[in-house]
């Protein structure tokens, strides 16, 4: 019992406290907030799944908005032709869009493991600095994708029309949405906890410690670090398919560098390799860009010193201010 | 001899210009203990390198345990029964002996897409790891993390890592590297224990050491294998005074990659 209040009492903690907080916001007469509550949620959705590969694999992906871009334009575009354009014609077979968030939702996981399998695949054979060139690459190579397709908004994205539909779940309900955010995130969060701890997690850490020494005792590491991309690009795409609801509305913004980037800050903010770090990161990045915002249009002026003051002052991130000297694996 | 466990033929690497082993001819019977020796720049890592897959080898074929392996990389080798350690420490920091130890048998034990069960919480694992500890004689500090401990302890936990596949073939280089003359008398120990159960491939520059153990040692200069004899017709041998002992054998107070 101590165990688990001294690994999880902080992270259990903003749980809850996000858990509780509709409630509070209501009687404060915050309601605004739900929206901003749910965005740091579903980031540190994709954050938590880039810290798979960051924290645990070593693997600095700088490439993770394809998969939350892919995740949130396969709703959008699913939703597009079910309301507009809709059903298309591939090799003699019509397939209609749909808004029914049970199809379009693993579909959105699914696109985006598979473009992590090939991404991956591809940039997974080379280390250090050349794979976050050619992560970076590859997700610019699908942001220029989605600006040139016209069909799909172009540059200026698309909207959506309603959110999807999660039968007996109404996401139009804004509670409802909240809560089926807040849910996904403890689920993964807790898949998490048992695969960083199972064999394959502790491959994963052997890796990033030591790939050369992880190969001479028989780990073929490629295809573990591949497996560790594919789940944590599955994963970010699922939240792609929450924000695409949240904001009803995707552009290819969603899919260019600076949303790699803030998943990045985002984990290395609340520290890498730790399970709740995502979540910390993810709540004081959002929360301190709102509050700055809120006090200059310069806010990025005031956001750039604090982060390195972070980085600098805390070296384990915001997780690692409780327990200074992590061994990486809680 | 017995069909040899271990047989290299031609091997040969080279590096721009120079080749770091040139044509090499190698074949270990089962169960011997076999050191390398030569001055600096012989070609003793490179060939270590070779051996157990971490080098491609420019021609040349390697045979072990009746099948030809120069195009198996170096995990799948360490799964054929290659275990080896490095001159350089390379364990996983981070970790206490015994998470290296379980860390290593994992990987020995077959894959590692093990996504629920927690590894801490494997028996098996456990067991098979503290043994490995005991082997070496680090059971006493199996808590401890391989940052705190002392140089010759992460030493010797390099060969339990080394040990965890139950290799057939056990290629160590330069085990007693950088060790003080206590620590390197208890590796050497350690390396009497583990003799005859295990063929081994020892690279050494510490020559009490080698004569201490080896069945026969090979001599690499240059990149090509000078003398293989046993220790005393190598002692002997005027060739290799000449090429090495002579100049700088003796005290293994060399520590320099080659």
């Amino acid at each position: 019992m101590a165990r688990l209040a001294r690994e999880h009492g902080a992270g259990l903690l903003l749980g809850l406290a996000f858990a509780l907080w509709p409630a509070l916001a209501a009687a404060l007469g915050l309601e605004w907030s739900l929206e901003l509550a749910a965005r740091i949620l579903i980031y540190a959705l994709a954050a938590g799944a880039l810290n798979l590969v960051l924290g645990y694999g070593g693997l600095v992906s700088f490439g993770h908005a394809a998969f939350f871009g892919a995740g949130a334009y396969v709703v959008a575009i699913l939703a597009y032709h079910d309301m507009v354009l809709g059903p298309v014609a591939i090799a003699g077979l019509e397939i209609p869009g749909t808004s029914d968030a049970w199809i379009a939702f693993p579909l959105a996981v699914l696109v985006a493991g598979l473009l992590a399998l090939v991404i991956g695949a591809l940039s997974l054979r080379t280390n250090g600095l050349y794979f976050i060139m050619i992560t970076l690459a590859f997700a610019q190579m699908i942001y220029y994708l989605f600006v040139s397709l016209p069909d799909y908004g172009g540059e200026d994205g698309l909207s959506l029309f309603a959110r999807s539909s999660l039968r007996p779940l109404e996401l139009d309900d804004n509670l409802a949405f909240y809560y089926l955010c807040l849910g996904l995130l403890a689920l993964l969060l807790a898949a998490k906890a048992l695969v960083v701890r199972a064999r394959f997690g502790w491959a994963l850490m052997g890796i990033r410690d030591n790939e050369r020494r992880m190969t001479a005792l028989g780990l073929p590491t490629f295809r573990y670090k591949l497996a560790a991309f594919v789940l944590s690009g599955a994963v970010t795409g699922l939240a792609g398919a929450l924000i695409a609801n949240l904001t009803e509305f995707v552009s290819p913004a969603f899919l260019s560098w600076p949303v790699s980037g803030e998943l990045l800050v985002m984990v290395i903010l609340g520290g890498i390799g730790r399970l709740y770090g995502p979540l910390y990161g993810a709540t004081a990045l959002l929360l301190l860009e709102f509050a700055l915002k809120e006090w200059s249009e310069h806010w990025q002026l005031a956001l750039g010193p604090i982060l390195i003051l972070v980085v600098l002052f805390a070296r384990g991130g915001l997780a690692g201010l409780r327990r200074p000297r992590g061994a990486g694996h809680g | 001899m017995a069909e040899p466990l271990l047989s290299a033929e031609g091997l040969t690497k080279a590096y721009g210009g120079v080749r770091a082993c040139a044509e090499v001819e190698l074949a270990l019977a089962p169960g011997e203990l076999r050191a390398v020796i030569g001055p600096n720049g012989a070609g003793k890592t490179t060939l270590t390198g070779l051996l157990a897959g971490e080098l491609r080898p420019d021609a040349g074929r390697i045979r072990f345990a009746g099948r030809e392996i120069q195009g198996l990389d170096a995990a799948a080798r360490a799964r054929a029964g290659i275990g080896r350690s490095y001159q350089i420490t390379s364990l996983f920091p981070r970790f206490t002996a015994l998470e290296n130890a379980r860390l290593a048998v994992q990987v020995a034990s077959g894959h590692s897409f093990g996504f629920r069960r927690a590894a801490a919480r494997d028996r098996r694992l456990a067991a098979r790891a503290e043994a490995l500890l005991g082997e070496v004689g680090l059971e006493a500090r199996a808590a401890v993390p391989v940052g705190d401990l002392a140089h010759g302890e992460q030493r010797q936990l390099e060969i339990a890592l080394a040990l965890a596949g139950r290799p057939r073939l056990l290629l160590l280089d330069e085990p007693t590297a950088g060790m003080a003359p206590e620590e390197s008398r208890a590796m050497v120990a350690l390396l009497q224990r583990l003799r005859g159960g295990v063929t081994i491939l020892l690279v050494e520059h510490d020559m009490d050491a080698v004569f201490a153990l080896a069945d026969r040692i090979t001599v690499l200069v240059g990149g090509r294998v000078l003398a293989t004899d046993r220790p005393d017709a190598i002692r002997a041998n005027a060739e290799v005074q000449a090429a090495y002992l002579g100049q700088d054998g003796g005290d293994g107070a060399e520590t320099a990659p080659c």
